[in-house]
């Protein structure tokens, strides 16, 4: 077999091929840690590279492979974690000045939870700073690079891990996804993701963003690999008071069931104006296509979706602004130097530490949440957060799932919105509600536009359908190929 | 509505930042092109709509009140950017 040929399989693949010893974790992480070290250099797609630690780790799990141990379906194969999850003794910076030289003391529960499968961490990967923007150019270790067109955002804030599955850096990543994070990214990319329902995967050691709204989840080339990690990641845990009990996934019937008789709801408000004409033609295909694997489409309006984008704002700055107040300079992280009070250090550690857009968010959820501006915008928000929750809960009455575009956009040009702040939020439009709502949606390719990007769509569900969701994602890959061109698009030119 | 001098300084001291002149002029037009476009929620009647801070209704989760073994003290402090004598290092903050 050409080593070659692995950069190109799914994870679930490469775990099988270890199993039946065809060959061996620590050659597979070899292989792909020299990948990284040859074409990283051009997309910038990770903060750091645990060279010795993973081929030790691959070592490990093998002689327990070898021993005869039971593992799971990912044992030995190598992952990428996104750089805003506590990896114990690997820096974890969330593309932050502000915790540059950061080593967590401990493992984030999905971590453990991956330790215990017998995964392989190959590095942390790039992100918009704090996870916070949708195009990873708002990094202190500067931009990733789009794989399909270096001059291009590979979407964010989970931009890095987006861009090193697509291209072949590693077989799967962890994202987190606040407001798009997982899906946007994947659209860009032409990857598949999952953001899950909230609650679902344990927020333990996930460096805090907005607490009500973030979640981690997976990134791979196709649905079933999102699906397994899913499954190895989530379940209940007790340091996270909002983890949910007895919601274990079951995606058993996933991968064996057809769609026939499924409801698959299309607002019709969502394809309209603002949406790139190549992207609502490709999503609107793919809703055929999904018709003529035997779902039923529903169309129907869902007005609120207006108002998504200016609620999500105000609750996650208010959040964001709360959570970032732990960085003081004293504790941890970025400390200046500069200032003789204890206040001058407060203020200038964050000055100095946080990168702009950063900034904007603290200084914007201070505002809403000021005395005098509290119930206009704060309140505001969370009064549009309950009806855009029972918006969706009275769509899911009607039909099983939501059929939307990811982005309104294919990947743009770097630099082409970060001086405006309002557009790129603007970007945010059919993401964010899912968020708000606290649903899990799966964002899978479904074409190309004229300029070769990756197109996305996204099945949003009801709480905890993720089965569901990955069923319908599961039989659309199965007869489309879309995610397999990605890779080969890649293969054959950019990098 | 526009976001003036006033208002920034009081954010900046809200927020424990300090922005240079030009972050300042920067800031104010981005913060007030945000918070124009926000006020679009005034277009929705939330009168009898009840704020929903969490996606879920929860309730309070407690934990057995059992004893855990904290993290070592070193360990903690490993991440420190200034320490003595076992302890985090600040300026002086009593006169």
């Amino acid at each position: 077999m050409n080593l070659m040929e692995i950069f190109g399989m799914t994870a679930l693949e490469i775990g099988k091929m270890i199993k039946e010893r065809k060959i061996s974790s620590p050659e597979v992480t070899r292989a792909y840690i020299e990948q990284i070290e040859k074409k990283d250099p051009q997309l910038n797609s990770f903060v750091s590279v645990c060279v010795d630690e993973a081929v030790k780790k691959a070592e490990e799990v093998q002689s327990r492979l070898d021993s005869g141990e039971e593992l799971s379906a990912l044992a030995g194969v190598p992952a990428a974690i996104k750089d805003n999850i506590c990896t114990k003794d690997i820096n974890t910076t969330c593309s932050s000045k502000m915790l540059e030289s950061f080593k967590p003391p401990y493992n984030a529960c999905v971590m453990e939870r991956l330790e215990a499968a017998g995964a392989v961490i190959l590095g942390k990967t790039n992100m918009d700073e704090f996870a916070m923007g949708g195009s990873t150019e708002t990094s202190y270790f500067g931009p990733t690079k789009n794989p399909f067109d270096r001059e291009r955002v590979p979407g964010g804030s989970s931009g890095g891990s987006a861009a090193a599955v697509a291209a072949g850096l590693a077989p799967y990543a962890l994202g987190s996804d606040t407001g798009g994070s997982i899906r946007q990214p994947c659209s860009f990319c032409g990857v598949s993701g999952i953001k899950p329902t909230y609650g679902g995967v344990s927020r333990y050691g996930l460096v805090a963003f907005a607490s009500s709204l973030d979640q981690i989840g997976p990134i791979g080339k196709d649905i079933k690999d999102c699906a397994e990690v899913l499954s190895v990641i989530s379940g209940h845990d007790g340091r996270d008071s909002t983890s949910v009990r007895n919601a274990e996934y079951d995606f058993s019937d996933s991968f064996n069931e057809g769609i026939k008789g499924l409801k698959i709801g299309i607002p019709t408000n969502y394809y309209g104006e603002g949406l790139d004409p190549e992207v609502r033609e490709a999503v609107l295909a793919a809703a055929e296509t999904l018709k003529t694997l035997g779902a039923e489409l529903y169309e129907f309006e869902m007005p609120i979706i207006e108002y998504a984008v200016p609620a999500y704002y105000i609750v996650a700055c208010a959040e964001a602004g709360s959570n970032l107040s732990r960085y003081d300079g004293i504790k941890y992280g970025y400390r200046s130097d500069k200032g003789e009070s204890l206040y001058d250090v407060f203020c200038n550690s964050r000055s100095e530490g946080f990168g702009m857009e950063v900034k904007r968010r603290i200084m914007l959820g201070s505002f809403v949440l000021s005395s005098g501006y509290y119930d206009a915008y704060y309140k505001k928000g969370l009064q549009t957060r309950r009806l855009i929750k029972d918006s969706f809960n009275s769509a899911f009455e009607k039909c099983d799932m939501i059929l939307s575009p990811v982005a309104p956009t294919t990947a743009f040009r770097l630099g082409e919105n970060v001086s405006d702040p309002l557009k790129m939020y603007l970007g945010d439009i059919y993401t964010v509600s899912v968020n708000l709502a606290g649903i899990p949606a799966v964002s899978v390719p479904c074409g190309f536009d004229g300029k070769g990007l990756p197109i996305g769509m996204q099945l949003i569900g009801q709480t905890f359908s993720e089965a569901k969701l990955v069923k319908a994602a599961f039989n659309y890959q199965m007869n489309t190929d879309h995610h397999k061109r990605a890779y080969e698009i890649m293969k054959g030119g950019v990098l | 509505m526009t976001i003036d001098n006033k208002l920034i300084e009081y954010l900046e001291e809200l927020s424990r930042l300090r922005l240079t002149e030009e972050e300042k002029e920067k800031a104010k037009a981005d913060l007030s092109s945000i918070i124009n476009y926000v006020d679009k929620l005034n277009e929705l009647d939330t009168e009898n709509t009840e704020a929903m801070s969490h996606p879920f209704d929860y309730t309070n989760n407690f934990r057995k009140d059992e004893a855990g073994s904290s993290f070592d003290r070193e360990l903690i402090l490993m991440n420190a950017p200034q320490k003595k004598n076992g302890c985090f290092r600040v300026p002086k903050t009593v006169e």
